[in-house]
């Protein structure tokens, strides 16, 4: 939910009232996390102190569950996020070469995002599509059978 | 004029969508009454996007279709596969917990009950709590998330441990590649997901359920939640189950990208909020589980395939199987396969028969060289043990096991060290940290299956010293179990753990 008054809320303003919002779950600190992220692009550190607050823990144990879990990031993304999958079942249908062919046509390795800002490179392992591989997940996008053709376009198409 | 063309998440990665825009557009042009619903998946991926048409009440198959084909559908001159359950892939199988995947509208709850759905429900609300757990036992189910637990001993702990609270989890945390089932099942046919977490609070007094899937699934997040609110709406949640005066409900929470919170402590710990780190056992999470209270830890498909077990009755459920294994067990066919997909069968089926005749070989048409079987901690099988059947004992008679039933098949251009050198790698990008074989342990095997590859025959003793430690010394079957696909690699296929030798020399 955006913010109602025309100024921009703080980070940590809208993370304490983000984790008001589910205190009343039982283990609220996963949702609230992913409920920041949904706003922010990222967890900022800011936000750290008021959930840790408003939960009564630590913020170091805010920051470990943060950094324990692959989906949280401590930085924004680039404008898109483009998910390889590497596990065994894509690995068998050639996924690895599509990885070498996307890092090399981003001119990026996994996990970095091009300079301007446009692509960040992640690996994923498994998007239940293994009997459709090679997989991928574009901006939460889906696509399956994947092949140097599909990859190109596809990242012709976010590189813009 | 009805017409089905799946929801499921590979469906749609292949373009379904585009399909039914296609064909719902097309159908309003023509001024034809077109009926679209999005059903679950039949499970035969290589066909979709499959797209059924009602043609006198048969079904009849198409795929894979693209939007470019929706004219000829529609003109009735696309070549078809004619009546979907008369395909050998699927008319071969003995579909139980999968019955509706596929068949139904996924959040039409008066689909679900028209096709078989709520009568294991009503019937074990007629049901001591005893009684519902001794109909568990009877089937002989194990639990289908890998350990092959016993469902009814787990129940009968969580039923006689006195407790204020207690839970039902649904683990929907499949992180094996090469399994779908889960996904499959909680896009295709949610409500029997709900109905069988319904039964197991009933039987052990729990009036809460949890359902914790993986981010990587957000079109069964989607599915499963819009399925709990319509249950709430129908009163099938709640606080009075169908005016039963049971109250149980469920909330779906989602994981975060780690594949050890699988494990069933570990994933206690994320509910909970914390780091997804593995607890030690005792205490089991049978008594000290979520929250400190008595939990049912379960996976998908073993929940999904209790309201079948309550609607057949146990026996004919057990009357299924090989040996220990009763029942049927949900075979995901993946990886390098021409007929990859979802194939439901009673155990005893011999490996062979699902890759070859099954699954058709490999999609590129080479020899199969090696299948995985069970995920990434599972066992690697070369073609000489295609003999072995399908069941928990007989893969664990083989050194290898058969996890969450995910088959991925590779072709002779495989390399075996390298694939060893991923279970490692894998190992140790998601090891939670807490004991020190996996932690440290996954580190060293990439370092010594490196040395391998550069040709140091002497490392090969220490990987096989390194991988024993792993087996014995770690909390969890992360790293209790990797040793499985590097050593059965190393085993079976030792000319790709020499080959770098030679080269080098």
């Amino acid at each position: 939910m955006p913010p109602t008054s025309g100024r921009a809320m703080s980070p940590s303003d809208r993370a304490d009232e983000i984790a008001v919002m589910h205190l009343g779950l039982e283990g609220p600190l996963l949702p609230i996390l992913h409920a920041v992220q949904a706003e922010f692009g990222h967890v900022p550190d800011e936000a750290l102190p008021a959930i840790a607050q408003r939960l009564n823990i630590s913020r170091a144990e805010v920051h470990g569950v943060v950094s324990f879990y692959h989906d949280f990031r401590t930085a924004p993304a680039g404008r898109h996020v483009v998910k390889l999958c590497r596990a065994e079942a894509c690995q068998a249908m050639g996924a690895d070469a599509l990885v070498a062919r996307a890092e090399e046509r981003l001119g990026i390795a996994m996990h970095e995002t091009t300079r301007d800002g446009a692509v960040t490179l992640e690996p994923v392992f498994c998007l239940g599509l293994c009997a459709c591989g090679p997989a991928a997940m574009i901006d939460g996008r889906i696509v399956g059978r994947l092949d140097a053709a599909r990859l190109d376009a596809l990242l012709d198409e976010v590189a813009r | 004029m009805r017409i089905w063309v799946p929801r499921d998440a590979a469906a749609r990665a292949l373009g379904a969508d585009e399909v039914a825009g296609a064909l719902a557009a097309e159908a309003q042009r023509r001024g034809i009454d077109a009926r679209i619903i999005r059903n679950g998946s039949r499970g035969m991926v290589w066909l979709e996007p499959l797209v059924e048409v009602e043609a006198d009440g048969v079904r009849i198959a198409y795929g894979p279709v693209t939007a470019a084909d929706v004219p000829a559908l529609l003109d009735g001159t696309l070549p078809g596969h004619g009546p979907v359950e008369d395909i050998p892939f699927f008319a071969r199988q003995t579909r139980l917990t999968f019955a509706r995947v596929g068949l139904i509208d996924p959040l039409d709850l008066g689909d679900y009950e028209a096709h078989g759905g709520l009568a294991g429900l009503r019937r074990a609300l007629g049901m001591t709590p005893e009684e519902i757990v001794d109909e568990v036992k009877a089937s002989g189910l194990r639990g289908r998330g890998g350990a092959g637990f016993p469902t009814g001993i787990k129940w009968d702990t969580v039923r006689l441990a006195q407790a204020d609270r207690k839970y039902i989890v649904c683990n929907a945390d499949e992180g094996d590649s090469g399994t779908f089932a889960d996904r499959m099942l909680m896009e295709g046919d949610p409500f029997t997901l709900i109905e069988g977490m319904i039964i197991a609070g009933l039987g052990t007094g729990a009036a809460k359920g949890f359902v914790y899937i993986r981010s990587e699934y957000p079109d069964a997040i989607e599915v499963m939640s819009e399925a709990v609110r319509s249950a709430r709406t129908a009163g099938l949640l709640g606080p009075d189950v169908l005016g039963s005066g049971h109250g149980f409900d469920i909330e779906i929470r989602v994981g975060a990208g780690a594949y050890v919170c699988g494990e069933e402590t570990s994933l206690l710990n994320s509910l909970e909020g914390k780091r997804g780190v593995v607890r030690a056992k005792p205490p089991l999470p049978a008594l000290e589980g979520f929250m400190g209270r008595p939990t049912v830890v379960n996976n998908v498909l073993s929940l999904a395939t209790v309201p079948v077990i309550f609607e057949k009755g146990a026996q004919a459920y057990a009357d299924f199987g090989l040996g220990r294994s009763r029942g049927t067990i949900p075979v995901q066919i993946a990886g390098n396969v021409r007929h990859g997909g979802l194939f439901e069968t009673a155990f005893g089926m011999t490996l062979g028969a699902l890759v070859e005749e099954i699954g058709g070989g490999t999609a590129s048409g080479r020899p199969v060289k090696a299948v995985q079987v069970g995920g990434p901690l599972g066992a690697y099988f070369p073609a000489s043990k295609f003999d072995t059947p399908f069941g928990y004992e007989e893969f664990d008679g083989q050194g290898g096991l058969i996890g969450h039933a995910g088959v991925v098949v590779f072709d002779d251009t495989a390399d075996m060290l390298r694939m060893a050198r991923f279970a490692m790698e894998f190992c140790a990008i998601e090891s939670c940290g807490k004991c020190t074989p996996c932690r440290i342990g996954a580190v060293r095997g990439v370092e010594t299956i490196d040395r391998i590859g550069r040709g140091d025959a002497a490392a090969i003793p220490i990987l096989t010293d390194l991988c024993e430690t792993m087996r014995e010394g770690s909390l969890c079957a992360l790293g209790g179990f990797t040793p499985y696909p590097v050593m059965s690699a190393l085993a079976q296929f030792p000319e790709d753990f020499a080959r770098a030798k030679e080269a080098a020399e």
